[in-house]
């Protein structure tokens, strides 16, 4: 498979001068590839370099030492900046600082008026944009009086409105209720495997990242684990002991395996707990 | 005498105007001296509408808030006290630090209430004790902190004016499992020893779960439920209905009921489960 986000050896620290030249690196020697089309999830606790990291896909932030080539073009090249912000889109924590309009369609526009697409083909994509996140009833809508989880997808439909081939979210339902936190979750799933678009998932929350192809876990400002989340979220011990929880259906059957019950390695959400734990209990 | 108590409380913003909108209707509950009471509710429910008429940052457009069983806007000139009495932390209170050290800033509620200068000194070390802020940190500017320990910064300073009620709003929004996990754990201990009555609004039924006595439900500005947090979470159905739902592994245990293993259904923690399956396999 084609790799379209290439970090190499990538090191990142804050302030260039001298004087910072003592301070710890935030990533401290990354090395990723990421497919087209794949969906990753980043987990890591608060100061892990997670969120950096994102900042590196679309050239906010330029690696220390290293190089992240998206697409076969180098971050550090400026003349590409604009193809690389439009292959790779953002979207932030919180949604009320990401709305600039005082429509929903005119918000979803904003992005690709930027990129100097005709006013005829914007509108088309604004619309598809706004279909392919279950917000096209809203589109005359004022977005202040949305909910989060609908502002949240109302921001995802204007990065894809430009079009992007992947898209970093950081922690995007953190400040989202149950429905709201489902919704966007769904939408970025719908993305990745009816649109093939690629998914950079940085997230607290375990039960978001259960669904993601390859999970990727920083921890000071290295990947210390990575896999399937199988593979990741077999390892309980190693996840708290670096301040990261796992769903509560992994928990109870490693807690009942530790008292040699048998039972599979690794359960990743309660259908799964449930089968498993039927099959010890029908005796 | 419950400590609080909301009658017929009715909130509409922009009365007669074009933009009427009825945040809040009808409302009545009463909460005791010493309860731990989640409020949960969907994006626009009422709850922060809600904590704000409790601690009279708000105003009702009919009914009444009465503390310790007094209408707080009996004497409008005194609600600043009810504001000392029933304190407010916000949602990510660290965007409202200010001064210039932590000290300072934590001193600021008790110092507003007229306390003197060795009273004060007492509030602020106590408070930053419980929240588990090292001493050392105290004479730092607050914006050298780290996140989880401006947050909690923020929150002694409430804590610091020993408030009758302390409602959180979202205390744990944004921090990692384990930030989440120490500060849930600061406020129970802060709640057992003061003995006072805690509100704590939270999006994470995981949390609820593990720490309410009851819980109120809000849907649309109305009190859907309000009961022990048991009985809440056995409906399942009606939570899913607003937006809600219960924690994964209440959900587990009645997964295994509906496939005919006789458990109990009233489980909220990982423990709890755990305990009911063993005990399960026991018999």
């Amino acid at each position: 498979m084609k790799n379209f986000i290439e970090v190499r050896n990538v090191f990142f620290k804050y302030g260039e001068s001298e004087e910072s030249s003592e301070e710890k690196y935030v990533l401290d020697g990354i090395n990723l590839n990421i497919h087209k089309g794949e969906f990753v999830a980043a987990v890591g606790h608060n100061g892990s370099g997670k969120s950096t990291l994102a900042k590196h896909f679309n050239s906010i932030y330029l690696p220390t030492t290293g190089d992240v080539y998206v697409d076969g073009i180098n971050t550090k090249d400026d003349e590409r900046l604009f193809d690389i912000r439009k292959k790779v889109g953002l979207v932030l924590q919180n949604p009320d600082n990401q709305i600039v309009a005082g429509i929903v369609e005119d918000d979803v526009a904003f992005g690709c008026e930027n990129l100097g697409i005709a006013p005829r083909e914007i509108r088309e994509r604004v619309y598809n944009a706004l279909e392919a996140v279950g917000m096209y009833e809203y589109r005359k809508h004022s977005p202040e009086k949305l909910s989060g989880g609908q502002k949240q997808r109302v921001a995802i439909a204007g990065i894809i409105a430009m079009e992007p081939e992947c898209i970093v979210l950081d922690e995007p339902t953190a400040m989202l209720d149950p429905q709201g936190r489902q919704e966007v979750i769904s939408t970025v799933m719908k993305l990745n495997r009816e649109l093939g678009i690629t998914v950079i998932l940085i997230t607290h929350y375990m039960e978001e990242a259960v669904l993601a192809d390859r999970v990727v876990m920083l921890n000071s400002g290295k990947i210390i684990l990575e896999g399937t989340p199988k593979e990741v979220f077999s390892q309980v011990e190693l996840l708290k002991k670096h301040r990261l929880d796992v769903p509560q259906a992994t928990e109870l059957i490693y807690q009942l395996r530790g008292c040699g019950y048998d039972l599979p390695p690794t359960v990743l959400n309660e259908e799964e707990c449930v089968d498993a734990l039927m099959q010890i209990l029908k005796k | 005498m419950s400590v609080i108590k909301a009658q017929n409380l009715t909130l509409v913003y922009g009365k007669g105007t074009s933009f009427q909108k009825t945040a809040l209707s009808n409302v009545n509950f009463e909460i005791e001296q010493g309860e731990f009471v989640g409020l949960i509710g969907h994006t626009g429910s009422g709850k922060s509408t809600l904590v704000q008429l409790l601690n009279g940052l708000l105003k009702p457009t009919e009914g009444t808030v009465y503390l310790n069983g007094k209408n707080i806007w009996e004497e409008p000139k005194k609600i600043r006290e009810v504001r000392f009495k029933a304190g407010m932390v916000f949602q990510y209170p660290e965007y409202q630090l200010f001064e210039e050290t932590v000290y300072k800033d934590i001193a600021y509620g008790p110092k507003n209430m007229g306390l003197s200068e060795d009273e004060t000194d007492k509030r602020v070390r106590s408070a930053a004790e419980f929240v588990g802020l090292k001493r050392e940190l105290l004479y730092k500017s607050p914006f050298d902190l780290s996140g989880g320990e401006k947050r909690r910064a923020a929150i002694a300073g409430v804590i610091a004016m020993d408030p009758d009620v302390l409602i959180l709003d979202e205390p744990t929004a944004g921090l990692d499992p384990l930030g989440r996990d120490v500060l849930l754990s600061q406020i129970q201990n802060y709640h057992k020893t003061r003995k006072n009555t805690i509100i704590f609004v939270s999006h994470s039924m995981e949390d609820i779960a593990r720490i309410s006595d009851r819980i109120l439900v809000m849907n649309h500005g109305e009190k859907l439920l309000f009961d022990t947090t048991q009985n809440v979470f056995a409906k399942a159905e009606e939570l899913e209905k607003v937006g809600l739902r219960i924690p994964q592994i209440t959900k587990i245990m009645r997964m295994l009921k509906k496939r005919g293993i006789n458990v109990n259904t009233n489980i909220l923690t990982i423990e709890q489960a755990f305990n009911e399956i063993i005990n399960y396999l026991g018999t």
